[in-house]
């Protein structure tokens, strides 16, 4: 059957995809924040499905050290934009 | 036989994931969009599980589907039920069209790419040198010893996305209800989230575990006291606040500065030293990213926070109580 | 003899998890669905524990296995309860 790397990254192909039509479909800035964090998770899986190498072999750990590192970085990047939000709802209801 | 079960659960989890992606992408509320997006974040903590991916796994449940979500659940606390218009239906056609190419393109490539590879793993360089990098779990030597500018500028941007969270707005009023029985619990789960989050900075160095877990479930154990406990008249110590943000990045660079002053370059630990210098880098940043996290969690920067400077220079200005 | 006991109990723990969430598709009422949420999925996951308790051969694991039951169910009862609680003060203030 098809190998664990190609069915997870086309996964993180069609999650990247689904997360891109809607960043560009929404107008309200939560939803594309949804959206793009699911871009991201689909980037991840790319790189662990890449990463991967079979049940008994140690999977590769560079890969995992850089998505860790972009797990903390998203969840920073999602914390600025959500606090742009706020403030520019504040503006605006001025 | 057992090929095929786990070629029919491999497919199953991967027809799941794109199906909670596409309903949280494809919805108009933003409750209902909050809410599958942290399901979706915590079916892909089993997906990291399955791809042997344990520390990424811990990372994902407690910042990807813990952190986040208490985020995300905490910015849509205002939000009215919004009825949002759609574009043409042109635009929209090629906006759907367009993204459908690059996604058989990106299939394409990735395809490609899988197959062309010459199939060299970087797993063998960073085991043969394991020994020598002071810790046994392979994903933090690389984070903490082979790649540790790229941590020490990771923890940089994170003190920078909370620097802008800090200057744009002041702490969200909060939500005043609490239930006693979310105190009693949270009387039991504090402590406990504290010794795990240091059991996970701890253990990090020879099993899955490591300073961001650690420092994420601290943050957590901080949420929840701050939702048990809300009161208008909380009073931080601000100081306090600011010292802990930055003594990750300071001391990530004391670490480094004094490894170059002894093996003449920047972060090169000596051997056998490794350990321990991962040891207390990893406890700084723990602490770093604990309080950076909850203070973009508390959405803005609490009382009295640029007020510590002012009022002490007004009072050298004036020159005392006059 | 082992193998199938700790199958039958992790087969039968599923079959409560998915009772648990057919009732949160079909069941009318936020209320009843909290019900059955937490009832089923609390059952569920202690036959799902007790199957891997009787595979895992060292203990300290099968006792850190009984620790994380005990603080899901926990955790599961405090945020019924606190989902209720919210529903409930909505549901007055609608009068």
């Amino acid at each position: 059957m098809i190998s664990e790397q190609l069915l997870y990254s086309l996964a993180g192909v069609g999650l990247f995809g689904i997360g891109l039509r809607a960043t560009l479909l929404h107008h309200m800035l939560l939803l594309r924040l949804l959206a793009l964090n699911v871009c991201g998770a689909g980037v991840f899986l790319i790189f662990i499905a890449i990463a991967y190498g079979g049940i008994e072999v140690m999977a590769d750990p560079v890969p995992h050290a850089l998505v860790l590192t972009g797990i903390v970085v998203a969840v920073s990047a999602t914390a600025m934009a959500l606090a742009l939000g706020r403030r520019l709802e504040a503006l605006n209801d001025e | 036989m057992i090929e095929l079960l786990w070629s029919i659960f491999d497919i199953t989890l991967v027809l799941l994931l794109l199906a909670l992606a596409w309903t949280t992408c494809s919805t108009q509320d933003v409750k209902r969009a909050v809410t599958l997006f942290i399901a979706m974040g915590l079916l892909l903590a089993i997906v990291w599980a399955r791809l042997k991916a344990p520390d990424l796994a811990l990372a994902e449940a407690v910042i990807g589907a813990g952190i986040s979500g208490a985020l995300l659940l905490s910015a849509i606390k205002d939000y009215p039920s919004n009825m949002v218009s759609h574009r043409s239906t042109l635009i929209e056609g090629i906006i759907n069209s367009l993204t459908l190419v690059l996604t058989i393109l990106m299939s394409w490539a990735v395809w490609h790419g899988l197959n062309m590879s010459d199939g060299v793993r970087l797993s063998e360089p960073v085991i043969s040198q394991l020994p020598v990098s002071g810790v046994s779990n392979p994903v933090t030597a690389v984070l903490l010893n082979y790649r540790a500018y790229d941590t020490l500028l990771e923890l940089a941007v994170v003190l920078t996305a909370v620097l802008t969270v800090l200057t744009l707005n002041e702490k969200r009023v909060d939500y005043e209800f609490s239930s006693p029985l979310l105190q009693g619990m949270t009387r039991w789960l504090v402590p406990l989230l504290v010794v795990t989050s240091g059991y996970l900075l701890w253990v990090g160095a020879h099993a899955p575990g490591g300073a961001f877990q650690a420092g994420a479930m601290l943050a957590a154990a901080m949420i929840l006291l701050q939702l048990a406990y809300p009161s208008r008249r909380q009073e931080f110590n601000n100081s306090l606040l600011k010292i802990l943000l930055v003594i990750g990045i300071f001391t990530f660079l004391l670490v480094g500065l004094w490894m170059m002053s002894l093996n003449d370059d920047f972060l090169a630990f000596t051997p056998a030293w490794a350990g321990t210098l991962i040891l207390i880098i990893e406890t700084a940043a723990t602490v770093s990213i604990a309080t950076a996290l909850t203070l973009a969690y508390l959405g803005g920067r609490p009382r009295g926070w640029e007020d510590t400077n002012r009022t002490s220079r007004s009072i050298a200005e004036n020159g005392g109580a006059g | 003899m082992i193998d199938t006991l700790a199958i039958l109990a992790i087969f039968s723990g599923l079959f409560f998890f998915l009772s648990g969430s057919i009732g949160l598709l079909r069941l009318p009422d936020l209320f009843t669905r909290l019900h059955a949420l937490a009832k089923a999925d609390n059952v569920g996951l202690a036959l799902v524990a007790l199957g891997v308790i009787i595979l895992e051969p060292a203990v300290i694991n099968d006792i850190k296995i009984v620790i994380i039951w005990l603080l899901v169910m926990a955790a599961s009862a405090i945020s019924s309860h606190l989902v209720a609680r919210h529903a409930l003060r909505e549901n007055r203030n609608d009068d």
